[in-house]
């Protein structure tokens, strides 16, 4: 695979992005720890890669649907990082108006409806999505990102065979993590890849390196462009590693250690950093340069945020109907 | 003017809405499929051939696929109809209508509308207890959904072509004995009058069918025909029933109701859906704290056991309120 037929900003972009969601989950896992942010999160430390390198392939009117772990998918997709810290800080300026949280974050107006909690729950949702495009003769993608815990939910196989008997413009994108909750994904399925389970629909599966921004890119790169082009669906099958636990709550006692060691070493802004270096693209001093321009750009959202009124509570009854209060 | 089927009517309404607008169509099993059903009850019979199988699109048997994609669509600006052949088969859909179809609104800030309609049969018909389940009270619980329960081919035409231009999700009841099936001897028919012009009802408006100074009696779907039928008898007797159908359950027209009972000082509801939690228990509520001054008498509730829907013939008549039940009602609410 050529790399350098990405262009450099593009590549910088991507990069840019993994540091925005590290940066972003840190601070915010933080915050949790300090009692500064109310309810619960799911952090995706270690899956960054998945979110960069796939929507880096996708137009701002391009849509995606997300999970119960959606920090990385927004941030990736574009929704600003002022609204989903707002959201996260329970402030009336967040994404959903204080009404979601962490679970639930998204913007229409960046493509990413409002993340989809309910496991598997989103993947009929993106292929409506992209049945719409398809019907309204638009060439819009959808991409609908799940975990392996996903796809072996009834959802899974009822939406993936409907986007594939209707050939329809959507990428099924499985973050395989190794884990739902605590779980190890070999408890739960026989077979060794879930992109396997594509031939069941009769549509292309791939699987990739989620640890590397450059495979996961070309992988999505591909995929995207075939959906874009009319040519239906694909599932791809990322294998990646979630740094932390399932949630906040979750201290991970499950995994052992050398497998933990093995994926923390794999680690997908080290290595992408790493590539780009001696790619020439990216200096020490740049990375730092950028790092540092993403720490400022998550105070000031930190510093937004909290500046932002708390919703009233007389809030909870608007926007339960389109045209009309409760 | 000329006479129509409950399922005609439906079938008309969808028509007109569908040459109205492109964005509507249609998403369920067995629905288009030539020389096929047009749906479990023949009400999407024909509409193919006009409208193509592309919006009168044909699914696998994926209830929660097609409530999902039907929910992705109408985020995208579509305008579904989808169809769950028989309403128990609804909960294999419940979290993409509890979940998201009521939920994404919500959390959007209000971004997004989801204009999606679901068609649910429901009513015992002599199918066994996964064939006749009656679910309006249990969606009407969810809010974020609104729910209408037509019991008269005019009402449904004109409810239905409302819900489908309605942009959030509306659960659409329609009872299986009203459709109108020829040769079924169950079968109860409801044609009348429909006028050619168009009409539209609006959601959230009950219809008092008929007027009477003695008893308020409010049913929905089949038990307005019981109800009816019941007051015909009880004239002879001097006892005037004013029946009452609210037509939708949310948004629920409480001052209708609260009219009637005013008025009348005593109040019956009737239901095929099991009395326990359901939605008459709303209706007594609601009356018993805004015109509890009014009541000559606690209010009366008649319907089905908290049992699932038996299959013999001499249960499933036990289980579902006929006349002679609500007949019984009125001797006691009568005293």
């Amino acid at each position: 695979m050529n790399y350098r037929k990405i262009s450099q900003d593009k590549l910088i972009g991507m990069y840019t992005t993994m540091v925005r969601i590290r940066q972003f989950e840190d601070t915010v896992y933080l915050l949790f720890l300090q009692g500064e942010m109310p309810g619960t999160i799911h952090l995706s430390q270690g899956q960054e890669a998945v979110a960069a390198g796939v929507c880096a392939n996708l137009r701002k009117d391009d849509l995606i649907t997300s999970t119960h772990r959606p920090h990385g998918h927004a941030i990736a997709k574009g929704v600003s990082l002022k609204s989903l810290m707002a959201e996260l800080f329970a402030r009336k300026t967040g994404c959903c108006e204080a009404k979601g949280g962490s679970m639930h974050i998204g913007d229409i107006d960046a493509g990413m409806i409002p993340a989809i909690a309910i496991v598997g729950g989103g993947i009929p949702v993106a292929t409506g999505l992209a049945l719409a495009c398809k019907m309204m003769r638009l060439d819009r993608v959808v991409i609908s990102f799940f975990g392996d815990g996903a796809s072996n939910s009834g959802a899974f196989h009822e939406a993936v065979n409907m986007g594939a008997i209707w050939n329809l413009p959507i990428v099924y994108v499985c973050e395989n993590n190794v884990y739902g909750a605590s779980t190890r994904v070999n408890k739960v399925m026989k077979i060794k890849d879930i992109a396997e389970r594509s031939s069941s629909y009769g549509i292309p599966g791939k699987v990739a390196d989620g640890n590397d921004l450059f495979s996961v890119y070309e992988a999505a790169k591909e995929a995207i462009l075939r959906a874009r082009q009319g040519k239906g669906p694909s599932l791809l099958e990322y294998k990646t590693y979630r740094r932390g636990g399932h949630s906040r709550s979750d201290a991970g006692r499950y995994r052992p250690k050398k497998e933990k060691d093995f994926w923390l070493a794999k680690d997908p802004i080290l290595q992408a950093r790493e590539k780009l270096i001696q790619m020439g693209i990216l200096t020490s001093e740049k990375a730092k340069e950028i790092e540092k321009k993403v720490k400022e750009e998550i105070e000031d959202a930190i510093d937004y945020a909290k500046k932002s009124p708390s919703p009233e509570p007389e809030d909870t009854l608007t926007n339960v109907f389109a045209g009309s209060k409760v | 003017m000329r006479k129509l089927t409950y399922a005609e009517a439906i079938r008309e309404a969808i028509g007109e809405e569908m040459r109205r607008d492109n964005k509507v169509f249609c998403i369920g099993e067995d629905i288009g499929i030539e020389g096929g059903f047009g749906g479990a009850f023949g009400v999407t019979q024909g509409l193919s051939e006009e409208f193509g199988h592309e919006r009168i699109l044909d699914t696998p048997i994926s209830e929660a696929g097609i409530a999902g994609a039907a929910i992705g669509a109408a985020i995208m600006g579509m305008r579904p109809i989808a169809d769950v052949q028989y309403g128990d088969f609804i909960f294999i859909a419940m979290d993409q209508l509890v979940n998201n179809a009521a939920k994404l609104r919500y959390l959007s800030a209000g971004k997004i509308k989801i204009s999606l309609v679901v068609r649910i049969p429901v009513g015992a018909t002599g199918r066994g207890t996964q064939h006749a389940q009656s679910l309006e009270s249990l969606l009407a619980h969810v809010p974020g959904l609104k729910v209408v329960c037509p019991s008269t081919p005019y009402d449904a035409k004109g409810l239905l072509k409302t819900a489908i231009r309605d942009d959030n999700p509306v659960m659409f009841f329609e009872h299986k004995l009203l459709y109108g099936a020829k040769g079924r001897k169950e079968t109860i028919d409801v044609s009348m009058d429909v006028p050619e012009e168009e009409y539209f009802i609006p959601l959230g408006k009950a219809d008092v069918k008929r007027k009477g100074k003695d008893i308020t009696v409010v049913g929905l779907l089949r038990t307005v025909r019981t109800a009816l039928a019941v007051a015909k008898r009880l004239e002879k007797e001097g006892i005037e029933l004013e029946v009452i159908d609210p037509r939708c359950l949310v948004p629920l027209d409480e001052e209708t109701i609260l009219q009637s009972v005013k008025k009348t000082g005593k109040l019956i509801i009737i239901q095929e859906d099991n009395l326990f939690a359901g939605w008459g228990a709303e209706i007594a509520s609601l009356v018993s704290e805004k015109a509890f001054d009014y009541l000559d008498a606690s209010p009366k509730r008649v319907g089905p056991p908290c049992t699932p829907v038996p299959f013999a013939p001499v249960m499933e008549k036990y289980y579902v309120p006929d006349e002679e039940n609500l007949i019984e009602g009125v001797k006691k609410i009568m005293g």
